[in-house]
């Protein structure tokens, strides 16, 4: 535990591929983020495209916004 | 004039079912407005949080002499879990309070809670199994806190299936409170009745208090994480509430006035 800690502490990385080597845990380490990431940019997306629905329906009358749930169902 | 009577007492039972609360509706435009405003400065706190968080992280902080850089996932890990029992706590407290108010918002603000909780409980159980596959060799070990967190993934995705399948949306409010007020009974049963000797947490690498590795710029890092989650919590369950407003009262007067005022 003390070799790594006092030697790390100024600058983490020797370069970009140590970097994105992770210290051989590559796939573990960016598995975790790279999911956490995408599932919060669904998540976003999700939303923005649900809001952009339920505005276009609100526009164009409530005849429209039946149509849709039925399409949708 | 039978043909009378009977249109009025019709029009009087329409009356009666359709009754207009005109507070519910005030608060209900004025919380809409107030949560449009109020989102895009969580959004910014969220992306500036998790920069620094980020940078903490894999910059500031060291890597763990014994971990090795697997260690790096605590800062995803634990600010996700921890995040997903926050806002299940919040998460029950505006179901309890729509059951007890017998008012329309705060259902609506705990149905918009529940898919992040389900995110981060799902990323914490993601990111617990590929930590702890290169370090202890396993996926999934049956220990209390893997138990309860799987059993709050299963609790937020019921949560949700329920009010899905229910068309009512007053009723499904309802039967989404007691369900989750059922798992608030029921976790910290699954959390103290799974096996103790079991356990991957608790050790050198992970405690808090009797790690040598877990240095004050790793606590910090997790904190400033744990923060991030939550403002970007609040953004998108405020985003997710004026949806919910807007699709549930499409044919209010009042959002058709706001809505054609918005850009």
């Amino acid at each position: 535990m003390g070799r790594g800690y006092d030697e790390g502490l100024a600058v983490s990385w020797g370069g970009w591929s140590e970097f994105l080597a992770m210290g051989g845990y590559a796939l573990y380490v960016w598995g975790s983020y790279a999911v956490a990431l995408g599932l919060i940019a669904c998540e976003i997306v999700v939303l923005v495209l649900r809001k952009r629905n339920i505005l276009k329906h609100l526009g164009r009358g409530s005849a429209t916004v039946r149509h849709t749930t039925g399409g949708r169902g | 004039m039978s043909r009378f009577f009977e249109t009025a007492a019709g029009a009087g039972r329409c009356d009666r079912a359709h009754r207009i609360d005109w507070s519910e509706h005030a608060s209900l435009r004025m919380f809409f407005l107030l949560a449009g405003r109020l989102r895009p400065w969580f959004s910014g706190m969220a992306v500036a949080w998790c920069l620094a968080g980020m940078v903490l992280g894999f910059v500031v902080v060291p890597v763990d002499g014994q971990a090795g850089e697997i260690s790096r996932v605590i800062f995803i890990h634990m600010p996700a879990a921890w995040t997903s029992v926050f806002l299940y706590v919040v998460m029950v407290f505006w179901a309890g309070a729509g059951l007890t108010l017998n008012r329309r918002l705060p259902g609506m603000i705990a149905s918009a809670v529940a898919p992040t909780g389900a995110l981060f409980a799902f990323v914490a159980l993601w990111t617990g199994a590929l930590w702890s596959k290169p370090t202890w060799g396993t996926w999934w070990i049956w220990d209390a806190r893997l138990a309860a967190e799987l059993a709050l993934l299963f609790l937020y995705c019921g949560f949700m299936a329920l009010q899905l399948t229910i068309e009512d949306a007053r009723r499904a409010d309802h039967a989404g409170a007691v369900l989750a007020l059922v798992g608030v009974v029921s976790l910290p049963i699954i959390y103290s009745s799974a096996p103790r000797w079991n356990t991957l947490h608790l050790g050198p690498a992970v405690s808090l208090t009797q790690s040598p590795g877990l240095g004050g710029e790793m606590l910090a890092g997790i904190i400033v994480m744990v923060i991030a989650f939550c403002m970007y919590s609040i953004a998108v369950s405020l985003a997710r509430v004026r949806c919910i407003i807007l699709e549930r009262e499409r044919h209010a007067e009042w959002v058709a006035d706001t809505t054609k005022a918005l850009p």
